[in-house]
């Protein structure tokens, strides 16, 4: 495993949560959201996380921004371990990794200006940046993102969702981070507009060699900007691999479950496409399966996946597979 | 006969920003026990459309142009009339199961209630045959589940309730608002085979309302297109996918990012959807058309047969477009 820029090693994030009938004295339950995920991170590469909801797609980017504690494992950011980090060291962390949100118009104030919405975090992390720099690093970042720079001193309402997401990636770009991670950019706009945003930020990680973890339900969506791809179930990786080689020969079964339920376009292909149906409802987190904890929604389940292994293998050097069955499974 | 005709229907909305026009002389049909797709963005008024049809309107919008059920005219019927149509002939369901469930009422109560009411048979009766149906829609243990509130089930389980308490009449309609978008991608494909199935097992027909492009082409054998209130293009949806006839349509299939095709960069529509507060003269996609002439800023392009049943919007020749 590579990974200069990001390196996370067994990480967990739990919530401490109680029941509704739970006595005051009861002990919170652990819902572990995210369990035991190491991935890694070269700068300049784009990561793409998919899973559906409940897989702590959105919980681990969390926890790499540092807005949430891990429970357990290493999270760390060029060699240095995120918990041991210093005050001043944790600002520079949250200077270097932005985030970009799902709902656009939602995640600006509406009150603001354009223009302080963008130079907000520059403000807060530069204080002692004179006002005309903040202005041109503004205006640049605006154009950066297609956006005219007159428009300012406008108002988020005055704005298209589409041009929202523009104004939520300047404001992410403007303290030059090197990891940009984008939960869910697109899946809240219009499939018109939707192209238009990944369209940019491909241009933007390509020209500002950005690291990106890119974060999506939707697979085609996620495969169009990846350079590799991690899929999760439940709290845990099922697999990792190149995007080529995950679409061309997934390799875990709920891979698999999930490439063959994401709709073609065409009418022809479509009727020959046959979606390996997965039974039944995602278990609840509280009591996820021993074991695999895909088991229970299995096409290839034996008796073994209940046993508490470490499924984790590597085919290759940037490939795992979470599932020792996965090449005598025929589905 | 078609079983839905719907004639020059529009909607019109009063609002503090002026007056919308959100469906704009849209006419189409269905015959029985089909599937067709009203495909378009937010704002398309594929929604209104629908709503239009089931009588449902917010109270600022008013709406013209025929609509016929069995060859019986159902527009500007009275609500007791429209009741007995409602859940009876033509059942509905939205995008969100959840706010479409009485949060306080046990599932048997919410199920049972519309065919006491429209069958007017007794409560027992119709709790065994919400029972049924719910089997029918694939609910494991459906009779002990029967008593449970809407909270105790996920989401695609709550879309499955949604579709079998549509179906309890044996509607000869079911109009899907969306009725995939809130759920995952492996539910999606429980729930679209489910549509499927209960089209061919009770003759349903099917009106799927979406954006999603990708579940049109394996559901539905029509597809209509639609775009700012009007119908771009509309036809049988293999002819639409595979030789698109209106600048948009075939915009928005370049644009969609596939499992099964590289681009370095999507090609892309430039622009956003229309402000339909401000409805101008022309097509209303003419603003982000790369086609556009003169001419589509102030001529509305007229719904005109290529092919037989392909009608398309658009003044610039199929051949000429880039």
């Amino acid at each position: 495993m590579t990974g200069g820029l990001l390196h996370i090693e067994d990480v967990s994030v739990s919530f401490p949560v109680r029941g509704r009938r739970d006595w005051p004295w009861t002990p919170a339950r652990a819902l572990k959201a995210v369990n035991d995920v190491s991935l890694s991170l070269s700068p300049g590469e784009t990561l793409g996380i998919v899973g559906e909801t409940g897989s702590g797609k959105s919980t681990l980017a969390r926890a790499i921004v540092g807005t949430l504690p891990v429970s357990g494992g290493v999270l760390a950011w060029r060699g240095k371990d995120l918990a041991t980090l210093s005050a001043e060291e944790r600002q520079s962390h949250r200077r270097d990794i932005q985030m970009v949100f799902q709902d656009p118009v939602s995640a600006l104030n509406p009150r603001m200006a354009i223009g302080d919405i963008i130079a907000e975090p520059l403000v807060t992390h530069a204080p002692s940046t004179p006002k005309a720099d903040v202005r041109t690093k503004v205006q640049n970042a605006m154009q950066q993102v297609g956006l005219p720079p007159a428009l300012i001193n406008h108002h988020p309402r005055e704005f298209t969702d589409g041009q929202c997401q523009r104004i939520g990636i300047a404001r992410a770009l403007i303290l030059e981070p090197q990891l940009l991670i984008c939960d869910e950019p697109v899946s809240a706009l219009d499939v018109s507009v939707q192209g238009q945003i990944i369209n940019l930020l491909a241009k933007l990680q390509r020209d500002l060699g950005l690291a990106m973890i890119f974060i999506a339900h939707d697979l085609s969506v996620v495969k169009q900007v990846s350079t590799r791809i991690a899929v999760m179930y439940l709290g845990r990786l099922m697999e990792v691999a190149p995007t080529h080689e995950l679409i061309g020969t997934p390799g875990h079964p709920y891979t698999k479950a999930l490439l063959s339920s994401v709709p073609i376009p065409d009418p022809q292909l479509e009727a020959r496409r046959r979606p390996m149906m997965l039974d039944g409802d995602l278990p609840s987190p509280f009591a996820p399966p021993s074991g695999c904890v895909f088991r229970t929604r299995c096409p290839i389940a034996r008796a073994e996946c209940a046993l508490p292994d470490d499924r984790e293998i590597w085919t290759a050097d940037d490939r795992m597979v979470a599932c020792p069955f996965h090449e005598d499974g025929v589905v | 006969m078609a079983l839905l005709d719907v004639n020059n229907l529009n909607v019109t909305f009063q609002t503090d920003q002026g007056v919308v026009k959100a469906v704009d002389g849209v006419s189409f049909f269905i015959n029985p026990a089909e599937a067709i797709a009203i495909v378009g963005e937010s704002k398309s008024g594929k929604s209104q459309t629908a709503f239009a049809i089931m009588g449902l309107l917010a109270r600022n919008g008013t709406q013209s142009g025929e609509i016929s059920f069995e060859g019986k005219r159902i527009d500007g019927l009275p609500t007791e009339d429209l009741n007995r149509i409602r859940a009876a002939k033509i059942g509905m369901i939205f995008q969100d199961p959840m706010t479409s469930l009485n949060p306080y009422l046990r599932i048997s109560e919410q199920m049972a209630e519309v065919l006491v009411l429209h069958k007017g048979i007794s409560w027992k009766e119709a709790e065994s045959e919400a029972a049924r149906m719910l089997d029918a829609v694939r609910i494991p243990e459906a009779r002990a589940r029967l008593q449970l509130y809407p909270h105790e089930f996920s989401g695609g389980m709550r879309q499955r309730i949604m579709i079998a308490m549509a179906l309890l009449c044996r509607p000869k309609l079911l109009i899907a608002d969306e009725p995939t978008t809130a759920l995952d991608i492996t539910v999606q494909a429980q729930i679209l085979d489910l549509l499927n199935e209960v089209r061919q097992e009770f003759h349903t027909a099917i009106i799927l309302i979406t954006h999603d492009l990708g579940i049109v082409a394996g559901a539905c054998s029509r597809t209509l297109v639609m775009y700012g209130g009007q119908m771009m293009e509309s036809g049988e949806t293999r002819n639409i996918f595979a030789r698109p006839t209106h600048p948009y349509t075939k915009g928005l299939l370049n644009a969609l990012p596939r499992l099964d095709a590289d681009h370095a960069a999507l090609p892309i529509i430039e622009g956003e959807p229309p402000n339909m507060t401000h409805a101008k003269d022309g097509c209303p996609f003419a603003l982000r058309c790369a086609n556009r002439v003169a001419r589509c800023s102030t001529v509305r392009p007229v719904l005109t047969s290529i092919d037989g049943h392909h009608l398309r919007a658009c003044h610039i020749h199929p051949k000429d477009m880039t």
